[in-house]
């Protein structure tokens, strides 16, 4: 399980990449691509909506299950990564690279992680 | 308490992620991925731990009857060593379970049923039994393997002699000792692909699976999880109980007439004759952006028509596929329906069974 240092985490494991002091890109983490196996759709966000830290960012489809993907921090969707409407795949293969959004006038970082703190979340998840 | 299989510690030692499954402890995939299992049975082959499959056998000279009463096919013909499909119907048509019988001879039977109906199924044979004929619930002692895909044979042969192994599709040799291991062997199974299931005695389960990995190493024999099992079966328009047939569902309904024979009597026959048929199953080819699930309603110029029983994405064809129930005049192949899919309209087609054949050697 890769957990790369200098990126952000939230308990729903998605990842946190700061572009400036306001602005990141949002992505899901190594264990949850792992977690949700082979991805084959994701039901990308529309640039220009605000979305709620912890409410539903977007929702990604592996071929056993639909799944959600959570808004890490507030703000207001700048982009979304169309890249990944063609090979969403690139998810499972490289899931740091594999931004899905790109949200502006981020307020808060309340509630994120740094890599030590969620290996110690994702090692507590995986205890049965 | 979910049980174990026999194998459970080889699902662990290979890595499999282990999923609760009709009262089992079961890996829904390995290491390797759902897609890489499913293309390793279409193109090569995989090797499927289905020992949660219920093996119940009838004995007696009232066994034909018997079957003949309780299912809707008809097993009069069927010489030792075949094997036939068919569903069980109750009183008003809807399926029971759907099953294969094996005849050993004309007073001995195997019946293969869900792991999901098996204590439903047992209750409902026994209540239903008449004259001389033994049910014995078998399951617990068994170990059953399913080997499918192309090169099944060039693995399985390196086990036995291939004059060995049976020769046509729905039938099946006992014993055929494998790697000294003595099996039931038939041509059967759940994928669409060519393939054999291997029943052996429930000790011999982790021996007999470590063998055939062993075998199969040279041509790509991977293990291969219930997710992969089910996409298979879907890619092969099989239905599956509980999805595209269930208690509330008849055969003629879901598609499976051919398995529904008119000529005898049988529980669920008056029923059938009776109850009109008004809604087929169907294929979806999903042409707009999305994965449509199970349980999502579908329409017919705003109307709601049916609901889907299966889909996801299907990796052979690499595309979204789905099943469906929908009302006849929803069936016609060509159509375009749309599904709700968590609240927004994905567009779909209606397109013949099965999704996949395989192309015969």
């Amino acid at each position: 399980m890769v957990i790369p240092e200098g990126l952000y985490y939230a308990k729903s494991h998605e990842w946190v990449k700061f572009l400036s002091e306001d602005t990141c890109l949002v992505g899901i983490s190594d264990y949850a691509q792992a977690a949700l196996g082979d991805i084959v759709f994701i039901n990308l966000p529309q640039a220009g909506d605000s979305v709620t830290a912890g409410e539903p960012l977007c929702d990604l489809e592996s071929v056993k299950a639909v799944a959600d993907v959570y808004a890490p921090v507030s703000g207001v969707i700048e982009e979304a990564n169309q890249e990944l409407d063609e090979a969403c795949e690139i998810i499972n293969s490289a899931p740091y690279d594999a931004w899905i959004a790109r949200i502006s006038g981020v307020t808060s970082r309340d509630g994120l992680m740094d890599a030590a703190a969620y290996k110690a979340h994702c090692e507590a998840e995986a205890q049965p | 308490m979910e049980k174990k299989t026999p194998l459970y510690p080889k699902h662990l030692e290979a890595g499999g992620k282990i999923v609760p499954f009709a009262g089992y402890l079961l890996p829904v995939q390995y290491g390797t991925g759902v897609i890489a299992e499913h293309m390793a049975v279409r193109q090569k082959c995989g090797l499927f731990d289905v020992s949660h499959m219920g093996e119940v056998f009838l004995t007696g000279p009232d066994a034909l009857d018997n079957l003949n009463r309780l299912m809707t096919n008809n097993f009069s013909s069927m010489a030792d060593g075949q094997v036939r499909y068919s569903p069980m119907c109750n009183q008003e048509g809807g399926v029971v379970d759907d099953l294969i019988v094996y005849r050993y001879g004309p007073q001995r039977y195997m019946v293969v049923v869900n792991a999901a109906n098996r204590d439903k199924d047992v209750a409902w044979m026994k209540a239903h039994l008449s004259g001389e004929a033994v049910l014995e619930d078998c399951s617990d002692q068994l170990c059953e393997l399913a080997l499918q895909g192309p090169l099944s044979k060039a693995v399985l042969t390196k086990l036995c002699p291939e004059d060995a192994l049976p020769k046509k599709y729905y039938s099946f040799v006992d014993p055929v000792m494998v790697g000294g291991i003595s099996c039931c062997v038939s041509r059967t199974g759940y994928t669409g692909e060519f393939g054999y299931e291997l029943y052996c005695a429930a000790d011999k389960g982790p021996q007999l699976w470590d063998m055939l990995l062993e075998a199969g190493r040279e041509e790509g024999l991977i293990p291969c999880g219930l997710g992969a099992r089910d996409t298979l079966r879907l890619e092969a328009a099989m239905p599956l109980y509980g999805h595209e047939m269930d208690d509330g569902i008849t055969p003629l309904e879901t598609g499976l007439g051919w398995a529904v024979k008119m000529d005898h009597d049988f529980t669920g026959k008056a029923a059938l004759e009776q109850k009109p048929v008004t809604i087929a199953r169907i294929g979806l080819k999903v042409t707009g952006k999305g994965i449509v699930r199970e349980h999502q309603d579908l329409f017919l110029d705003g109307e709601k028509v049916g609901v889907t029983t299966s889909g996801t994405h299907l990796p052979y064809l690499g595309a979204p596929y789905a099943m469906a129930l929908v009302e006849l005049k929803a069936a016609q192949p060509g159509l375009q329906l749309e599904a709700d899919v968590r609240g927004r309209r994905v567009a779909c087609q209606v397109v013949p069974l099965p999704f996949y054949k395989r192309a015969k050697a």
